[in-house]
């Protein structure tokens, strides 16, 4: 199979995989840096390259509302939205969800206000993570293509909805190489679209979205959490046969040069890319370096996680958001807990970076390195909860 | 169109059983609409009352699709709907017709579902929005609303020793709408049923949105005893408090004019939610009602007459 080699943006290589994808129904409403995505799809729709159709809604929230009555109505759905976007769907995040209605989301990770900023941070799907939707960080353009696939499939067999996410502007509107597969090959992969329900099967009328009281609420929950559990193999599996078929294998994270390293970043995303690069140099020094990209944040994979980090000795979160706890970072916080329960019990500190699209530095990257080799000599961290790149 | 008669021989498609007020208005009013749609609809519920009455899980009176979503989102909701019916029907997986209905109490219409209504008339969804308008927000226990009328009391427009009830006269929402220069809008009341499934299915038939605002009288809300639902429904039309009028392609049409209005103070004597407005010092409230209830009856006779 030949794939076709492009150079395209974040946005556009997104706007691309829904184009193939072809839904039945895109309802959206255009927020920067994600703006591009639903202007792309509106060519699409225009030059008659995908007969869906088009919702150009009036806000975030009645896109996303339209997206659940679309897909309960059984149709393959998609959506685009960053930052103030997303948050404005929060509601319906979790309607969405549990209603287990296998919507997709190509969203770019944008500060949240205030104050008001356009560019990269992970602040908004940080504050969905307990909506019940599946997550999936993209390092680059040609990450953002291939999860936008495989998460349309991911929803429709779980039964869930699906977000993938690239750091606005650093990816959605930077230029790289993409290779794109032949359009009826990622109608082959995504199948048939695989509906959870039918309202409008009028000879079989359902009720959905009822009233749910103590008497039931729980139990539905419950179905709810299993089903982000059992999402698992399905990633896996999906990811698998990706590879398979196109040469990527996907999983719930990527290991950079982990295997013998002593000391390991936790990145999402961009700076996952420019950590590689430091890796590459600092091993060449002799330094026994490397990364752990989380490309899969929910489900949260822990057991998995737990085992790959077990051999390391000192460990940083690097978090492009800070959940205002006072206490240091949403991935901090599930990275440390998941290794609660190792023998080895690995130190883990905390760099929160980038906020408000901050640029983070090799050098930056390179320091947070030497710092971790440094705990490790003196036996103790200096720090717990670290800001880097910020005037203080 | 089919008479009463025929409508009364079709088997309910919102069936009976479900939690309502006795003599609420509104769940009358759902199950007209329903004997008219037919079972080739799909419903879309506001948060709400009738949401909350029709739907308990495990238990359903809805013999028709039917998804409620949230408060605000019911106009939204069924124009996803209606997009994945087009989208279908285009693909040819779909061939019969099928209605989408979207109904919400005036909280979910007037208030906080507002944008998403106006979203989805401007967009031009083949779909139809039912407002039953019971005038406050009754679910949560009779708040004040954009609907609610001027001088009534709510829990949260209470007629006091000082601030005798709602100080705003409510939003002409039915004109609003028509202002979005959509094929159909139309008033109604409950107690004209004739009237009011007629709208129902020419809504039904034209192509296009269509937006009909129901009056729906209350008697938890606006405190009269359950057996003059009817009733209220028809003061409202004869005093020209809620005139029963459509707007098709633009043109205003009255499709009840009372021989002679009736004082408006007989449609606030028949409600204790206006108790307050018959003593002495609150005369004038009623004064300043009625003169209202005047202008926009006068208005709304000069649109018809000029065909606009």
């Amino acid at each position: 199979m030949e794939k076709i080699i492009m150079a395209k943006t974040g946005n556009e290589s997104m706007a691309e995989a829904m184009r193939q994808i072809n839904p039945d129904v895109v309802a959206a409403y255009p927020i920067t840096p994600a703006t591009e995505v639903v202007q792309i799809f509106s060519s699409f729709v225009a030059d008659g390259l995908v007969d869906t159709e088009l919702v150009l809604a009036e806000s975030e929230h009645s896109a996303l509302s339209a997206c659940v009555g679309a897909a309960a109505a059984g149709g393959r759905v998609m959506t685009s939205t960053a930052s103030q976007g997303l948050a404005l769907m929060h509601e319906v995040l979790f309607i969405a969800a549990g209603l287990r209605l296998p919507i997709v989301i190509c969203e770019v990770n944008r500060s949240l206000s205030g104050p008001i900023n356009i560019h990269c941070d992970h602040s908004d799907t940080m504050a969905s993570r307990d909506s019940g939707w599946i997550q999936i960080y993209s390092e680059n353009s040609q990450e953002a293509y291939d999860n936008t696939i495989q998460a349309m499939k991911i929803a429709e067999k779980a039964f869930l909805p699906a977000i993938v996410s690239v750091d606005a502007f650093i990816i959605s509107h930077s230029m790289e190489r993409l290779e794109v597969l032949p359009d009826n090959e990622v109608q082959k992969f995504i199948g048939e679209h695989k509906k959870p329900y039918d309202l409008l099967d009028v000879d079989n009328p359902i009720t959905l979205g009822g009233l749910d009281l103590q008497d039931f609420f729980f139990e539905h929950k419950r179905g709810e959490i299993e089903a982000m559990k059992e999402a698992k193999p399905i990633i896996i599996e999906v990811g698998k046969e990706y590879g398979e078929k196109f040469g990527t294998t996907y999983g719930f994270f990527e290991e950079y040069m982990m295997e013998d390293a002593d000391f390991a970043i936790i990145a999402l995303g961009s700076t996952a890319g420019t950590t590689k690069v430091v890796v590459d140099s600092l091993r060449k020094k002799g330094m026994k370096v490397g990364l752990f990209k989380i490309r899969v944040f929910r489900p949260f994979p822990f057991e998995e996680i737990k085992k790959a980090l077990e051999h390391i000795k000192v460990i940083a979160v690097l978090d492009r958001v800070d959940g205002m706890s006072s206490f240091g970072s949403p991935v901090f916080h599930e990275i440390r807990s998941c290794l609660y329960e190792s023998e080895t019990k690995p130190v883990i500190t905390n760099y929160i970076y980038g906020l408000g699209g901050r640029d983070i530095f090799p050098k930056e990257i390179e320091g947070v390195y030497k710092e971790l080799e440094e705990i490790a000599e003196k036996g103790k961290v200096k720090n717990l909860i670290n800001y880097l790149g910020v005037r203080e | 169109m089919a008479s009463l008669k025929q409508l009364s021989a079709e088997k309910d498609l919102f069936a009976s059983g479900h939690r309502a007020c006795a003599g609420c208005a509104a769940s009358i009013i759902l199950r007209q609409v329903a004997l008219v749609a037919g079972k080739n609809t799909v419903f879309v519920g506001a948060t709400g009352c009738m949401e909350v009455v029709s739907t308990i899980f495990p238990y359903t009176s809805w013999k028709v699709p039917f998804l409620h979503n949230a408060f605000e989102n019911s106009a939204a909701t069924g124009s996803g709907i209606e997009a994945t019916y087009r989208s279908l029907k285009k693909r040819g997986k779909i061939t019969k017709k099928i209605n989408v209905i979207s109904f919400g109490g005036d909280g979910g219409t007037y208030d906080i579902g507002f944008q998403s209504l106006s979203g989805a008339m401007e967009r031009r969804h083949d779909m139809l929005y039912l407002c039953y308008n019971n005038e406050a927000y009754m679910n949560t226990g009779i708040q004040r609303s954009s609907a609610t009328p001027f001088g009534a009391h709510t829990t949260t427009s209470p007629a006091g020793t000082v601030i005798p009830g709602k100080q705003q006269f409510p939003k002409d929402l039915t004109e609003a709408i028509a202002a979005h220069d959509i094929p159909y809008v139309a008033q109604a009341a409950p107690h004209n049923w004739a009237d009011f499934t007629k709208k129902v299915e020419k809504a039904l038939t034209i192509e296009g949105p269509a937006f009909i605002n129901i009056l729906s009288p209350c008697p938890l809300g606006w405190v009269y005893p359950p057996h003059l639902s009817i009733k209220i429904s028809k003061l409202a039309a004869e005093t020209c408090f809620w005139p029963i009028y459509e707007v098709e392609n633009g043109i205003h049409k009255i499709n009840f004019k009372p021989k002679e209005k009736k004082p408006l103070l007989e449609w606030i004597k028949s409600q204790g939610r206006f108790r307050h407005l018959l003593s002495e010092k609150n005369k004038h409230i009623v004064e300043e009602a009625q003169k209202e209830v005047n202008r926009k009856w006068d208005r709304l006779l000069k649109m018809a007459e000029a065909k606009i």
